[in-house]
């Protein structure tokens, strides 16, 4: 089913998909390879969180199909989908009534893993977000600041270890600081732990930082996809907009030195 | 006698009532829990199923207590007097606070919380039970606090129908008019409601503040849940013991009738081995007839007069033989049985204050009703309503007043006109207070009232079965003078004295 004989872990075609009656997708198609990290971007509105919720199945196509590993979401029981695609979200949504270790320990309850397992797997995952175990199991999420929330965040999506994980617009409350760092943490536990990312942004400069693929959702279609470097060079006029400020930026920091 | 003198002398009673209020409060609030917290949930989930259910909720919020204590009374399963018929009513309260912030705290809990939890792979169950709940939890539990401090407030009602709590000394104190006795009872409630309401607060800080223990909150909660459970169970093993062979007698709430209850229920005491169980003080002719009826109570007093008009809607008559076969006739066929009179007349007063009766010459009511258009007038509720009331005594005496006459519970009449606020009452002929205050009773010179022949009315099977209760009783007719009735009125009314104890002196001078 992918034209490369790779893996497909997630793949739209020809989906459409409308609120009411304004179609946000019409027609979109990707394949997304397993393993592989896209960063979608597109303006607030172009649909970027309907495709993330489209693979899990909190909405379902009104024409076209979905696939992840290869099954049709509409086949797929909804529960079992979503413990197996962790979700990243720029408001977090931790539990503010549970504890770190217990919001991160949910899927894992969710799936009936030992408390023991569930323990050690939660003490590995505050190591792999970078927060120490001692400080942070036990706290709320009220006495944390941004970024460690949104670390804590990325423990809870991976708690599981889901093949895919889905980020919407993940870091977009953080500050520039705080957001680089981030990213940097970010891609090392990529390269640890391999998964399937689907990361939607309106921010062309992270897409470009984090996805070892970018894809530009214009008119509820996709304009193009590629490998960063190919992307930048793209001359199609739904996606030169979107470079612009990039462009500018490099141009003042040449233009000062 | 002082506050503390009383609660002194009554501390056994006071804490009977005291388990009695809490019983009540805590029972019907733990079943409204049980039910209101689910109907909640269907409200915010489902709000074409729930909706309805919200609506009737707040319907039954806007029937005064008083007025639900009526309907319900005559049902079958949750009728009849006692705890269970107000825990039934106190339930109906306490649901509508429950099943709002329920609801209310079920909305409250942000959206992207259930995204997420959503989004994680939670059903809609685990997501109820792990997010959405304990969110609305403090929510809850302000709603919980509500329904328990409205509960302890209408508790009081509940002793109209024989539930006990601190509302019966409150009632007692009405119907002697002895503002002590009334603290005595409305004090503590309030106590009970501000430490209810003081206690729920804290829960309610502990659940919204996620950073403390949580712990600490949910065993306070569980400590208090298992307090009122072992208190419930406890009470109502005990009120549920041996329901046989005992004799129940009821009185209506004045002190005539608490007198005399007492006087029932301690000659039958003294006179056979059966136990005695006191339903006084309930509210009103229309209660003690219901529940003379249903078997809730075996016997209490009534009036001739009041039989024939208010029970039986019979037109008014005033030849006192007549009147009386006919209501034993009347009596007899609903398997009641209506014994010999005691011996005494209650006929309605019309009273106005000693002074102003002097100053005008004023002996009868022919007299003062050309003084009416300037007086004000006081009347109980029956009295207003009833055809041997107001209405008809208007039209024999042609009877105007300055303004619609106005109307007041019969524990406050004498002290509304001693103090003057109003001119002229309708009283009881053999209150104690008559005398106590000076007033003047009018001479009915038109023979308007009908005879009002106090009697005893008590329900055949259980004379029938008991013979030695019917004899019992039989001692008693005839014995009961006018002047005996206003001097035990008056000892209870003026002198303070117990209407239990007054009634047994009065059995060891007859004797």
């Amino acid at each position: 089913m992918s034209e490369s004989g790779r893996a497909s872990a997630i793949e739209f075609r020809d989906v459409h998909f409308s609120r009411g009656n304004l179609p946000i997708l019409r027609g979109f198609s990707i394949d997304i390879a397993a393993g592989e990290t896209l960063a979608l971007v597109g303006r607030s509105g172009a649909g970027k969180s309907t495709i993330l919720k489209l693979i899990n199945r909190l909405l379902l196509p009104d024409s076209g199909d979905v696939f992840v590993e290869s099954r049709r979401t509409s086949t797929w029981d909804p529960f079992q989908l979503r413990r197996r695609a962790g979700y990243v979200m720029q408001e977090v949504g931790l539990f503010p009534h549970l504890t770190v270790a217990q919001n991160i320990a949910i899927v894992p309850r969710l799936l009936g893993w030992e408390d023991r397992k569930t323990a050690e797997r939660v003490d590995e995952l505050l190591e792999l977000v970078g927060l120490e175990r001692e400080g942070f199991s036990s706290r709320r999420p009220d006495q944390l600041s941004g970024g460690q929330r949104q670390r804590v965040g990325v423990a809870r999506a991976l708690a599981a270890d889901p093949p895919i994980l889905l980020m919407d617009e993940p870091f977009g409350a953080l500050d520039p600081v705080t957001r680089a760092e981030i990213h940097h943490e970010f891609r090392r536990i990529q390269q640890r732990v391999r998964k399937t990312v689907v990361l939607v942004t309106h921010d062309m400069a992270e897409a470009f930082a984090l996805g070892t693929h970018v894809g530009v959702l214009s008119d509820g279609v996709l304009a193009v996809v590629g490998e960063p470097a190919a992307v930048a060079q793209s001359t199609d006029a739904r996606v030169r907009p979107l470079l612009a400020p990039l462009i500018e930026a490099t141009a003042v920091l040449g233009n000062s030195r | 006698m002082s506050l503390w003198q009383f609660w002194r002398t009554h501390a056994t009673e006071f804490l009977t009532l005291l388990g009695q209020h809490v019983m009540l409060v805590g029972a019907s609030t733990l079943v409204a829990i049980v039910a209101g917290v689910p109907i909640g949930v269907l409200a915010a989930k489902r709000p074409r199923v729930g909706a309805p259910i919200v609506w009737l909720a707040n319907v039954v919020q806007t029937i005064p207590s008083l007025a639900m204590f009526g309907f319900l009374l005559p049902l079958p399963l949750v009728g009849g007097l006692g705890a269970r018929v107000a825990i039934f009513v106190l339930i109906l309260y306490a649901l509508l606070p429950i099943v709002r912030t329920t609801t209310a705290g079920l909305r409250s809990v942000d959206r992207v919380l259930v995204e997420a939890g959503t989004a994680m792979g939670m059903t809609p169950r685990q997501l109820m039970r792990d997010v959405e709940l304990p969110l609305a939890l403090p929510s809850i539990v302000a709603g919980i606090r509500v329904a328990a401090v409205i509960g302890v407030g209408t508790a009081t009602i509940a002793a109209a129908v024989g539930a006990g709590g601190f509302g019966e000394y409150i009632f007692r104190g009405l119907s002697m008019v002895d503002s002590t006795v009334i603290l005595a009872g409305a004090i503590p409630s309030a106590l009970l409601a501000l430490t209810i309401d003081g206690a729920l607060t804290l829960v309610e800080r502990g659940l919204k503040d996620f950073s403390a223990p949580r712990r600490r909150g949910l065993q306070a909660v569980a400590v208090l849940t298992l307090i009122v459970v072992a208190g419930t169970a406890a009470v109502l093993a005990f009120a549920g013991r041996g329901r046989t062979s005992v004799i129940r007698i009821g009185s209506k709430n004045f002190t005539e009738q608490i007198v005399l209850g007492e006087i029932v229920a301690q000659t039958i005491e003294a006179r056979t081995p059966l136990r005695v169980e006191r339903r006084l003080n309930l509210g009103g002719t229309f209660i003690c007839d219901r529940a003379v009826r249903s078997g809730d109570i075996d016997a209490y007093v009534e009036y001739s007069g009041t039989a024939q008009t208010a029970i039986f809607h019979q037109p008014v008559e005033t030849d006192a033989r007549r009147v009386f076969a006919a209501i034993k006739e009347r009596y007899a066929a609903a398997g009641l049985s209506l014994l010999d009179p005691l011996g005494f007349e209650n006929t309605f007063a019309m009273l106005i204050r000693g002074d102003v009766a002097n100053r005008l010459g004023l002996r009868t009511l022919s007299q003062a009703a050309a003084f009416a258009p300037s007086w004000r007038a006081g009347f109980g509720y029956e009295f207003l309503q009833r055809e041997d009331g107001y209405p008809g005594l208007a039209r024999t005496y042609g009877l105007h007043f300055a303004r619609p006459p106005t109307a007041m519970d019969l524990s406050l009449i004498y002290r509304a006109l001693a103090d003057g606020q109003v001119d002229l009452v309708a009283g009881d002929a053999t209150s104690g207070l008559i005398d106590a205050y000076g007033f003047t009773m009018l001479v009915d010179d038109r023979h308007y009232f009908p005879p009002y022949d106090a009697a005893v009315v008590a329900r055949s099977p259980t004379l029938l079965a008991h013979p030695e209760v019917k004899d019992a009783l039989a001692g008693l007719s005839g014995r009961i003078t006018v002047a005996d009735m206003r001097r035990m009125n008056r000892a209870v009314d003026a002198d303070h004295r117990d209407p239990a104890e007054v009634a047994r002196t009065f059995l060891a001078a007859k004797r």
